[in-house]
């Protein structure tokens, strides 16, 4: 019957949105801001970790949201892991613009990532991929709070 | 079902409404989110395409044959709505946008002229954040205190908790949804005002989503203030009613000033137009003013009685089928309730679930329903939620039933 969303409900995504590997809180952290949905009620937190060189060393999330920001979550873990701040945030960009359009330019460089790559389709639901990313940019800058909206 | 179904028509009903024969997704359209906003049957659709295609015109103020034309039709809706409501006068009807602007008329007019500081505000555990904002504003900005009378845990308003709010007599107003768009409980208002009443405050229910399902008496039920708004009433979007005692009206300073509002402008004084029309300032939604005495012209002919067995069918339906679902939870259980359904899967969060309904063209609401508090209440981020309406079928719910277990078998 839903052979028609395995674009985006694709193994990959649903095994993160249920078993997310890396949704913990991390017991020392560096910086930390929470994403919020207020329309649909997603809630994601993400703590923040740099090493010496000011990369991310280490991010932990939690969410309360459906699996597609969980799943998003999970990978935007694996996906910045020693990238600077810069980086990071072209990154999100690159993202952004992949989850809107999907169109992506410059696949190579996140393809952990594409996994999402259909969230373009389902233009309700941009906003539950993308939410991970506010919180962590929101990290980025120091500040507490984001929303996708 | 059946002898309802006949008495009731359901084919001739859906017949009237040109957009359930849309295919979505290639499917045939299972539209389960009326609570947000209904469809609109032909009647509505051609009262405002007519009006705009033969005598359109400003109102109230025009001489000529069209201005006149539109300002009959306008004010007709006036009289429709007083009739719809049992209204002891035409007057007593205040067209505002919907239920939102009806309320925060009541909050920043009654609120800040009648109302003291000091004195306190009651409202439910399950309003929506429209009966919730406008007054936390009116406490910020006027120093009223807001009282929340809690709900049960079958979801119904626990009246020991509510009448226990009245104990210091310091409650001024209580505003209470007449049913919740999240649970479709509705509350007993005619004991929520008599309780009022006899502590000297007065009521407003917030009718938006009652006044599709069941026939409203605000004198029966003894209100003092009653909203609704015309989108749900499959009416078109951008206008209301608000509908109070005159008397109340008429101690009642307007809303918003301009034109329309006034009796006599200078510059260094004006007065004010008689009510209604003390609180219509600037040109109104005049064609979806025409649109609402189409849906209630609508709404008459079918008749509450059939509306209500129809619908009070469909929900006892619902409720039996989807409640048959492993792993789904139903949110509310309360005696007295309308054709709103919300649940959760324990296999799948509700944005998931409504994505997916989608994909069979069956549509629903997914979320907080605005209702954010009474989501902390019941102890969930979210809720899935099927509503019913005039032209709802019980096979339509037998769709929504078959698709939630397969569902239930995507995500295991």
């Amino acid at each position: 019957m839903f052979e028609d969303v395995r674009d985006l409900y694709n193994a990959e995504i649903i095994a993160r949105g249920r078993r997310p590997r890396h949704m913990t809180r991390l017991a020392a952290f560096d910086t930390t801001a929470r994403g919020d949905n207020p329309m649909c009620g997603d809630r994601v937190q993400v703590w923040l970790k740099y090493a010496a060189d000011g990369s991310i060393a280490e991010t932990g999330f939690d969410a309360r949201g459906c699996d597609i920001s969980k799943a998003s979550a999970d990978l935007m873990v694996e996906a910045v892991q020693n990238r600077s701040p810069a980086d990071t945030r072209a990154m999100f960009e690159r993202f952004r613009a992949m989850a809107q359009s999907g169109q992506c330019p410059d696949c190579a460089a996140f393809a952990p990532l594409k996994p999402l790559a259909a969230v373009h389709a389902y233009p309700s639901r941009v906003k539950c991929a993308t939410l991970p990313w506010h919180a962590l940019m929101a990290a980025l800058e120091g500040a507490k709070d984001a929303t996708s909206e | 079902m059946n002898d309802t179904a006949q008495i009731f028509d359901i084919t001739a009903i859906r017949a009237e409404f040109p957009i359930l024969s849309q295919k979505v997704r290639d499917k045939d359209l299972v539209f389960l989110d009326s609570a947000a906003s209904a469809q609109k049957p032909r009647a509505v659709i051609a009262a405002m395409v007519g009006a705009m295609e033969t005598q359109y015109a400003n109102i109230h103020r025009g001489l000529h044959w069209m201005s006149e034309r539109t300002t009959e039709a306008y004010e007709l809706t006036r009289d429709a709505a007083a009739r719809l409501l049992n209204a002891r006068d035409r007057s007593e009807i205040v067209f505002v946008r919907n239920s939102t602007e009806a309320i925060n008329l009541v909050a920043h007019s009654y609120g800040r002229a009648i109302l003291k500081p000091g004195q306190a505000v009651v409202i439910s555990g399950m309003e929506h954040h429209s009966n919730i904002v406008p007054w936390q504003m009116l406490r910020d900005s006027h120093g009223i205190e807001l009282r929340v009378a809690d709900i049960t845990d079958s979801g119904e308003l626990d009246m020991a908790a509510y009448e226990a709010l009245f104990a210091d007599g310091r409650v001024g107003l209580v505003a209470i949804t007449h049913m919740s768009n999240v649970l479709g409980t509705y509350t007993p208002a005619g004991r929520i005002a008599a309780i009022a009443h006899a502590n000297g405050a007065k009521v407003l229910f917030d009718g938006s989503q009652a006044i599709v399902h069941r026939r409203i008496d605000v004198q029966a039920i003894d209100a003092d203030f009653y909203c609704f708004t015309g989108h749900k009433l499959y009416g078109p979007t951008g206008i209301g009613v608000l509908w109070a005692r005159r008397e109340l009206l008429d101690a009642m300073p307007p809303f918003l000033g301009g034109g329309e509002m006034i009796a006599s402008v200078s510059y260094e004084r004006t007065t004010w137009a008689e009510v209604p029309h003390k609180f219509e300032a600037g040109t109104p939604a005049i064609i979806e003013g025409i649109g609402l005495h189409a849906a209630i012209e609508f709404i008459e002919s079918v008749g509450y009685p059939a509306i209500a067995a129809h619908e009070a069918a469909l929900t006892d339906h619902a409720l039996a089928k989807l409640s048959a679902i492993e792993g789904i939870t139903i949110l509310g259980r309360a005696q007295d309730r309308g054709g709103v359904v919300s649940f959760t899967l324990d296999q799948a969060h509700p944005h998931d679930v409504a994505t997916l309904l989608d994909r069979q063209g069956i549509a629903v609401r997914a979320g907080q329903h605005c209702a954010e508090p009474l989501m902390r209440r019941l102890g969930v981020d979210g809720t899935a939620r099927a509503s019913f309406g005039i032209y709802t079928t019980p096979a339509e719910i037998d769709a929504l039933a078959t698709t939630l277990e397969r569902i239930r078998e995507f995500f295991a």
